[in-house]
C-alpha cells in the first residue's frame, strides 16, 4: 500500500457507563492499523474515556454503573432516556482526531473545569484529574461548551508509528 | 482469589481487568462496608489484572484513603502495570500510597 493513510469512523452510543468500554475498545481499533506503541495506545484510551465519562456522568447526569455480579444493567432512573454520546475520529497524515460531543448540561465555566483538581461531583467521588489527564496524553485539547446546549470535546495526537511516515523516508 | 478478602489487619481489594466509572461505584461501596470493620486496618490494591485505569481509579483510591488515613491506616498499590503507574504519578496518588 502507498501513500498516506487517512480515516473516518463516527459512532454514536447511549449515554450509560457499560459504554465507556466500548468508546475505549473502539477508538483502539481505529488507530490499531497505525501500529500504535503500547504507550500511545494507551494515552488515546485513557484520554477518550476521560471524555466519554464526563458526557455521560456529568452532561447527561447518568452516574449509575455496574451494581455487582449478577445485578442487571443500570439505565438511568425513572425510565428517563439516557441521551447519545457521539464520538468522531479521523486519521489525517499521521495525527488522531478525537471529537466527543453530547447534548446534555454544559459547563459554566470551562477554564475554571480545565484546572486539576476541580470537580463538581465530589459527592460520587470523583477527582477532577479528566481534563488533566486528557491533556497530558494528547497533544491537543479544546473544549467547546455552553449551559443548556452541551459540550464539545476535541483532541489531537500524532501518532509516531504512522506507516505514511514509513512511506515518506 | 476473592475481589475483597480480609488479611492480617489488610484489606485485600483486587481490582477488575479495567477500573474505570462502570466499575468504579460497586468498589467502593463494597470497600466501605469492609472498612468499617473494626480488624481492618490497611487497605492493599491489587492491580494484577488491571489493563486500564482511569480517573475513576484516582476516586476509588483517593476515597479510601481519606477514610483510613485518619485513623492511622495506609493505602498500598501492589501489581502495578505501566498504565496504572502513570496514572498514580501524574495525580499525585504515588505520593499517597506505598506503591509496591
Ligand atoms: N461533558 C460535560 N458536561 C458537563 N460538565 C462537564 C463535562 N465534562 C466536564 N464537566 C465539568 O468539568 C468538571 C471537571 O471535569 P474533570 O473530568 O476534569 O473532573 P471530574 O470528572 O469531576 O473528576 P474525574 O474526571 O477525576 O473523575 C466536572 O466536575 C464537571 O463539572
Ligand atoms: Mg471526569
Amino acid at each position: 500500500m502507498s501513500g498516506k493513510m487517512e480515516n473516518e469512523m463516527e459512532l454514536m452510543f447511549d449515554a450509560v457507563s457499560y459504554n465507556e468500554g466500548l468508546a475505549r475498545v473502539a477508538v483502539a481499533a481505529f488507530v490499531s492499523n497505525l501500529n500504535p506503541t503500547l504507550e500511545e495506545l494507551a494515552d488515546v484510551k485513557t484520554a477518550v474515556s476521560e471524555a466519554v465519562t464526563n458526557a455521560i456522568i456529568h452532561g447527561y447526569g447518568n452516574v449509575e454503573g455496574y451494581a455487582g455480579k449478577g445485578r442487571p444493567v443500570q439505565q438511568p432512573a425513572d425510565g428517563k432516556k439516557p441521551g447519545k454520546v457521539r464520538m468522531l475520529c479521523k486519521l489525517e497524515r499521521g495525527v488522531l482526531k478525537v471529537l466527543i460531543e453530547d447534548r446534555g448540561k454544559g459547563i459554566v465555566n470551562v477554564g475554571k473545569a480545565m484546572e486539576p483538581l476541580f470537580t463538581t461531583r465530589p459527592d460520587l467521588e470523583r477527582s477532577g484529574m479528566g481534563f488533566a489527564f486528557m491533556e497530558a496524553f494528547m497533544d491537543d485539547l479544546q473544549v467547546e461548551s455552553a449551559p443548556g446546549v452541551g459540550t464539545i470535546v476535541r483532541m489531537q495526537k500524532k501518532m509516531t508509528n504512522d506507516p505514511w511516515i514509513e512511506d515518506a523516508r | 482469589m476473592e475481589e475483597f478478602q480480609v488479611i492480617d489487619h489488610c484489606l485485600m481489594v483486587k481490582l477488575p481487568k479495567e477500573v474505570d466509572h462502570h466499575q468504579a461505584g460497586y468498589y467502593c461501596k463494597k470497600a466501605d462496608t469492609f472498612l468499617f470493620q473494626p480488624e481492618v486496618n490497611h487497605v492493599v490494591f491489587d492491580f494484577e489484572d488491571t489493563e486500564f485505569m482511569d480517573s475513576s481509579g484516582i476516586g476509588i483510591i483517593m476515597g479510601r484513603y481519606k477514610k483510613i488515613a485518619p485513623l492511622g491506616g495506609k493505602v498500598y498499590a501492589i501489581n502495578v502495570g505501566k498504565q496504572v503507574k502513570r496514572i498514580l504519578d501524574l495525580s499525585g496518588m504515588s505520593k499517597l500510597v506505598e506503591v509496591l
